[in-house]
């Protein structure tokens, strides 16, 4: 028998630090921190210290990451991108939602 | 093992240029690269092409490459040649999967500071994965068993990987894109370091009868037109069971009908939305052509394409 693993669900109940975030991401706690000034993420408090993340916001910060690594955009081409992505979910979802697929 | 033609994975010729290379890198990048591209295949094409790229870009590994002669294919049998040195030992980058072909050729990747430095002690690293589970799971909770490549490091820190299975609780009341964080389940530490987190990304699969939008689904139910006419309480299937809905009268198709709390379960549970639409019977009979009639005859002042203007 495989061992037996129990989660937790990352959300506002059970957040993450910028320092959890910044292992998770395997970044520098700066990137994180220029990340939020780009308005890419927008966590829950208001100094880097009380900065709460939720597993929606890791993997924005690991999409901006891959993307700023493997296809050599800057921050902002990275925040254009993500934003992009978001419009053309939100139309999928709105095309699922008329039976279209 | 096979051949890898690692300019026909970046569809470059074998004169290409650095700088050719480079473009045509970017250019597959963005085509395949799985946090942006929906083609089927993105994640498989992104690797390989990270591979070739990884050989093309060094002047030094695609030399090598080249020696070994342009008139292999991809896909035929290939042994490194006999006087091939494996002189490649390098450092860093994620090789752990790449191809057994790259690994012949040029070893496999070692950690830096690690093996001979005993007193050396880090933490593991996190890992990520995504598991697909169905809509159903989320409301009663599920177990998923997860099978991981786990890379392990010998005491001349060579890498090697492992498989690790785990059967991981997914808890009730999770939703598509949360993230399940489990401690101690990631990479090992190095030394005396603890090992990493793993974190699980959720997805739903597609569901033929519903749709999922955060905490509420959806379902388009077929109602006879007199049940929409007339009202009528139907049986209505949900993720947890079947329940009874009532149809007020005078109900068009499109209406959204809520059942409070029949969504996604939580501390805030989700709704289910049924909406209506109305399904006709077939006029395939003598009999039925002449109900239809008699409702045109019935029901002479409905204009149905009033507001049309025409």
């Amino acid at each position: 028998m495989p061992p037996q693993a129990v989660g937790i669900i990352l959300d506002e109940q059970a957040p993450l630090t910028l320092v959890e975030l910044t292992r998770a991401c395997a970044v520098r706690a700066e990137l994180i921190v220029e990340l939020v000034e780009e308005g890419v993420l927008a966590p829950i408090g208001r100094e880097p210290d009380h900065w709460r993340f939720t597993g929606a916001h890791m993997r924005r910060a690991r999409v901006a990451v891959h993307l700023q690594r493997d296809l050599g955009v800057n921050l902002a081409g990275a925040a254009l991108a993500l934003q992009l992505l978001d419009e053309i979910e939100a139309l999928r979802a709105r095309l699922r939602a008329m039976g279209a697929d | 093992m096979e051949f890898k033609d690692y300019y026909q994975v970046m569809g470059v010729k074998r004169d290409a240029t650095q700088d050719e290379i480079k473009r045509a890198y970017r250019q597959l990048a963005r085509k395949y690269h799985p946090d942006v591209s929906k083609e089927a295949d993105a994640e498989t094409r992104f690797k390989e092409l990270g591979e070739a790229y990884e050989v093309l870009k060094d002047p030094e590994k695609r030399a090598a490459y080249d020696q070994l002669g342009a008139n292999w294919k991809a896909g035929q049998d290939f042994r490194p040649p006999p006087d091939w040195k494996e002189g490649f030992e390098f450092s860093g980058g994620d090789t752990a999967d790449y191809s057994d072909f790259f690994e012949a050729l040029y070893g496999r990747g070692s950690r830096p500071g690690h093996g001979s430095r005993a007193s050396f002690h880090a933490q593991g690293e996190d890992r990520h994965a995504r598991v697909l589970i169905d809509l159903e799971d989320a409301y009663t909770g599920t177990t998923r068993s997860i099978t991981l490549r786990v890379p392990e490091f010998d005491a001349q820190g060579r890498v090697s990987t492992r498989e690790h299975t785990l059967n991981v609780t997914i808890p009730r009341g999770v939703r598509a894109g949360q993230h399940i964080r489990l401690a101690g389940q990631g990479g090992p530490g190095i030394g005396q370091g603890k090992p990493g987190d793993l974190y699980l990304e959720v997805g739903f699969r597609p569901h033929v009868r519903y749709r999922v939008e955060e905490r509420d689904v959806y379902l388009d139910l077929p109602i006879a037109p007199w049940e929409a006419a007339l009202g009528a309480t139907v049986k209505v299937p949900s993720p947890n069971g079947v329940v009874e809905l009532k149809i007020p009268p005078d109900s068009a198709a499109g209406r959204k009908l809520r059942l409070k709390g029949r969504g996604i379960p939580g501390n805030t549970p989700g709704d289910l939305y049924v909406v209506l639409q109305i399904a006709l019977p077939s006029a395939d009979t003598d009999a039925a052509k002449a109900l239809y009639r008699n409702m045109g005859e019935q029901f002479k002042s409905f204009e149905p394409r009033a507001k049309l203007g025409v």
